[in-house]
């Protein structure tokens, strides 16, 4: 269960990014992941464990929503693009070329954060903010 | 810290300030941040890498799945690299103190890590671990630095801990269709040891076919047949190992801070 491990990961980033922006206010709405095909990563265990983690959290209430990026190699050979299959052993069809370049699938990225930030929320419900 | 209200009452109590206008800040908005999802493990791992280029040693990271004999190429190989070597080892695949003795026993300090029943190694833990080793001796006197990882093909390909080279075991008894099954851990590795091949003649597995389906996926892979048993080959890779420490050892100064 790497996810897990994937998720903490991701969670101290987000309060981080929370943090860098001095964002106590922000109330996520959706992230965004792109998740390459040639990651170890099962998009749906990734979800799951994100939303057991967020519970109680300032990111309950969240989405996280992953888009897939095909596995796709180059053939340097041709310079050809290919999908690399365990059945050809990630060779090009084109000119049975070990896998050299990959172009995609290897994208382990948060492409972004959509969330809404309200400041006179943020003066009621914020204790640090009520301080200042 | 105060729980932030859920996202339907904002948009609720939103809509029924109608006296009110709205201010901007309402808006959905969106933050662009392409940042790796992994982030925080690639700034610990940089931050242990950084201790070692310090302690000027160079680290491995030694994988396979379990039982490919990761700890008895260490039995074997390091008593043998001990007479030119410094060594120690931070073990994150025992399930026992038995491992450990083992190594201990030919000499070489062992620190374990401890992962409780985690399925690989992060760049915390490892940073734990060198923190045990300090405890432990001047790891500037170390020339070279084995992690051990927890036995699995799968995750720790994807958890750097800061190391100079990954080396990945594969058994000739897991077959050779393992690379196809598992490419990312032989697509990452600098190294691939194909261990056990006194089993061969015993066996109905193409040593071949593993090479090809290593090299198929990782072209830059350097691929050693080893038997820890028997010794054969081992001279390859302690060859492999000293060339590592050599090329470190003499960096272009401008290269080695990139």
């Amino acid at each position: 269960m790497h996810e897990v491990d994937m998720t903490k990961c991701l969670l101290i980033s987000l309060n981080e990014w929370r943090d860098r922006r001095d964002n106590t206010s922000a109330m996520v709405e959706t992230v965004h992941l792109d998740v390459g095909r040639f990651t170890c990563v099962e998009p749906d265990q990734l979800v799951t464990t994100y939303n057991a983690a967020v519970q109680g959290s300032w990111l309950d209430g969240s989405r996280l929503t992953i888009t897939e990026i095909p596995f796709i190699g180059r053939c340097l050979s041709c310079n050809g693009t290919y999908d690399p299959v365990p059945e050809n052993a990630y060779r090009s069809p084109c000119c049975d070329h070990p896998l050299e370049e990959i172009v995609s699938g290897r994208e382990l990225r948060i492409r972004s954060i959509d969330y809404r930030s309200d400041s006179a929320a943020a003066l009621e419900s914020s204790p640090i903010q009520r301080q200042r | 810290m105060t729980p932030q209200l859920p996202l339907s009452h904002l948009q609720s109590s939103a809509s029924a300030e109608t006296d009110t206008p709205l201010p901007a800040m309402h808006m959905p908005l969106e933050d662009n941040l392409s940042l790796n999802l992994l982030a925080a493990n690639t700034h610990q791992a940089d931050h242990n890498n950084e201790q070692f280029q310090r302690w000027d040693l160079i680290c491995f990271n030694l994988m396979s799945s379990p039982g490919a004999g990761k700890t008895l190429l260490l039995e074997r190989s390091l008593p043998s690299l001990a007479r030119e070597l410094n060594m120690a080892v931070l073990e994150g695949d025992m399930t026992t103190q038995l491992d450990a003795d083992r190594l201990e026993a030919v000499g070489i300090p062992v620190v374990p890590i401890t992962t409780g029943r985690a399925c690989h190694l992060d760049a915390a833990m490892v940073s734990g671990g060198l923190n045990l080793l300090q405890q432990r001796l001047d790891p500037a006197a170390l020339d070279l630095l084995l992690v051990e990882n927890v036995g699995n093909l799968v995750c720790p390909a994807e958890f750097d801990v800061g190391e100079h080279h990954k080396v990945a075991l594969l058994s000739v008894t897991e077959g050779d269709d393992k690379p196809l099954k598992y490419p990312l851990m032989f697509r990452n590795a600098d190294v691939v040891l194909i261990t056990k091949i006194d089993l061969l003649p015993h066996l109905p597995v193409d040593l071949d076919a593993i090479r090809r389906n290593i090299l198929s996926i990782n072209p830059d892979a350097t691929v050693i047949e080893v038997s820890a048993l028997t010794g054969e080959g081992l001279e390859a890779w302690h060859r492999w190992v000293r060339h590592a420490l050599v090329q470190r050892k003499s960096p272009i100064p401008a290269l080695a801070t990139a």
